[in-house]
């Protein structure tokens, strides 16, 4: 057993299970101080989609609880992006249904799907940021639509860029941020509405080691501080693993490594495989499967 | 192998009629349903309508006087320059007018909405913005198509009153006749089925460019190659379709408006 529950992370320390399966289990032992035992945020059940050609994503079941943090691993092209989009219906699935809040996206119309979406938060890989707008109206994006005043708006958009550590770029146009800045902007974004589900695709992808370290850290915080569960595409171990071991500590304002041994219990592992799911299951699973493809992957 | 092509082709066109007859028949209905973005519509006005101002006035400007310079020789050959305004005014409203305005601002209008959408689903606006609640359709197509179709009916009055003045131009200066002449036959001559045609026309261009950069805007797949192919072939199709839809509502409106 790696991770301890009662430890100095803030996170929950409930017990509970929440994968429906579909990985070769690997030989593990069981997780416990898990995210609550409730009603998961999303469930995929043999889900599968192709695009003219050869299946992207092949009988894919996984669940991810309340205050889950899902990590999503996988080389290039093998079909995460693809699996985030389904998640809140920007693409419908072939076969197999996904609950999002307890509803099928996969028999909902473009128009009912809307009220869903807006309760998710999703971050780009590229941020996917309106480059006609100011961070402000892109932060506000959602409020403005709804109307919402404009010093409502002024203020909590004020507090989602202090979030994110970027106040002072309240009046600049995205063709004037770094690459970094703009993941940045596009999480204070995934994040103003306060979301029941946050979706990252791969928010460090591109990004030089010290600029992809303050997203982590920026990732983890909403973690440990909201309790938000999530799911994170990434094809970098390192980030995956400094969220499993790291905590964001309030006090210091800056994450801190856990104590040796102990790994985050409500952040666990998916990983694909020519769009097949072959793991499921914790960080220690991860680091000790037979699975030949994750071991490779692991090197 | 060829058959295997056509066949793949065939499919290919139909299914492209298929999603077209969808997409537009979706950006129609959106009006009739909130929410409705005002906003944006009158912004569309401005980029559609009075960016395009300077070249449908121009371009209308010297059709005219290229109409006039051309009906010159050919009309004094049988002593009846005197009807150059008639000629010049009803070619133009009823014909160049509206489908040179159209191809003007295909060019300039169907281009730049399939390479703005294009860009936005290439580097996943379009999801963002489906991602905040927010429906694409109602908020860039429809307010797009409806723009096109009003700004599109008041170009063409600008463009056939210009192209009346350049006629107007060398027939005066150029051609040294009288000017009174020249705008008496270009009004007397004039009857309302000439101005429903002139003004019918345009608000079908208006429905197709909108319609068909949209479209391609919105299909566009493959990074920013595939942005310029949408780009051209939404120009390419607005185009030829303009002219052939002009053709059929030719054919129909002098079926129910015969010349006299």
């Amino acid at each position: 057993m790696i991770h301890t529950p009662g430890s100095a992370h803030p996170g929950p320390h409930d017990s509970g299970a929440h994968a429906t399966g579909a990985a070769p289990a690997p030989a593990a032992e069981p997780v416990a101080g898990r995210a609550a035992d409730a009603e998961p945020v999303v469930v995929f059940r043999n889900v599968s989609i192709a695009f003219d050609g050869p299946p992207v994503l092949q009988d894919i079941s996984f669940s991810v609880a309340p205050r889950e943090t899902r990590i999503l691993l996988g080389p290039a092209g093998v079909g995460k992006s693809v699996l985030l989009k389904l998640i809140n219906g920007l693409l419908r699935p072939d076969q197999g249904s996904i609950l999002l809040f307890g509803q099928d996206v996969a028999t909902m119309t473009e128009e009912q799907l809307f009220p869903l979406r807006i309760r998710t938060g999703i971050v780009f890989q590229e941020g996917a940021l309106f480059d006609s707008l100011t961070v402000r109206d892109n932060v506000a994006y959602q409020l403005i639509q709804e109307r919402v005043p404009d010093e409502e708006i002024d203020r909590r958009v004020h507090e989602a860029l202090t979030f994110v550590e970027l106040d002072r770029t309240f009046d600049l146009y995205p063709a004037s941020l770094s690459g970094g800045m703009k993941r940045r902007v596009a999480i204070a974004r995934a994040l103003i509405r306060q979301p029941e589900l946050i979706l990252y695709d791969s928010p460090t992808g591109g990004l030089d080691p010290i600029t992809s370290t303050t997203i982590i850290e920026l990732v983890m915080k909403q973690r440990d501080f909201y309790r938000t569960p999530s799911l994170l595409v990434t094809h970098r171990l390192q980030d995956a693993f400094t969220l499993c071991t790291h905590r964001f500590d309030s006090a210091l304002g800056r994450m801190v490594p856990l104590p040796k041994g102990e790994t985050d219990p409500n952040t666990t592992f998916l990983m694909l495989e020519e769009g097949r799911l072959i793991f499921d299951g914790s960080l220690h699973e991860l680091v000790h499967t037979d699975n030949k493809f994750v071991r490779e992957f692991l090197e | 192998m060829a058959i295997g092509i056509i066949e793949r082709t065939a499919k290919d066109i139909v299914l492209t009629a298929q999603e077209y007859t969808l997409f537009a028949q979706r950006a129609v209905l959106n009006v009739f349903r909130p929410p409705r973005y005002w906003t944006d519509f009158l912004m569309q006005c401005n980029i559609v309508g009075v960016g395009s101002s300077a070249i449908v006035l121009l371009s209308g400007f010297f059709t005219g006087g290229v109409l006039a310079l051309q009906s010159q020789a050919t009309l004094s050959e049988f002593g009846a320059t005197a009807v150059t305004g008639r000629f010049v005014s009803l070619t133009m409203i009823r014909e160049l007018g509206p489908v040179l305005t159209g191809i003007m601002v295909a060019g300039r209008n169907a281009s730049s909405m399939a390479s703005e959408l294009g860009s936005m689903v290439v580097t996943e606006q379009i999801d963002a913005m489906r991602a905040l609640g927010v429906d694409p359709m109602r908020k860039l197509v429809t307010p797009r198509l409806f723009a096109c179709i009003f700004m599109l009916f008041f170009l063409t009055i600008l463009a056939d009153a210009f192209g009346i003045f350049g006629g107007a131009f060398v027939t005066i200066f150029m051609n040294h006749q009288n000017g009174t002449q020249y705008f008496s036959q270009a009004w007397e001559h004039l009857r309302y089925p000439d101005i429903i045609q002139g003004l019918f026309k345009p608000l079908v261009s208006g429905f197709i460019i909108a319609s068909i950069g949209c479209f391609y805007g919105m299909r566009t797949t493959g990074g920013t190659e595939g942005v310029g192919r949408s780009t051209i072939d939404a120009v390419v199709f607005s185009s030829v379709i303009i002219i052939f839809a002009d053709f059929l509502m030719t054919q129909v409106l002098l079926t129910l408006f015969p010349p006299i």
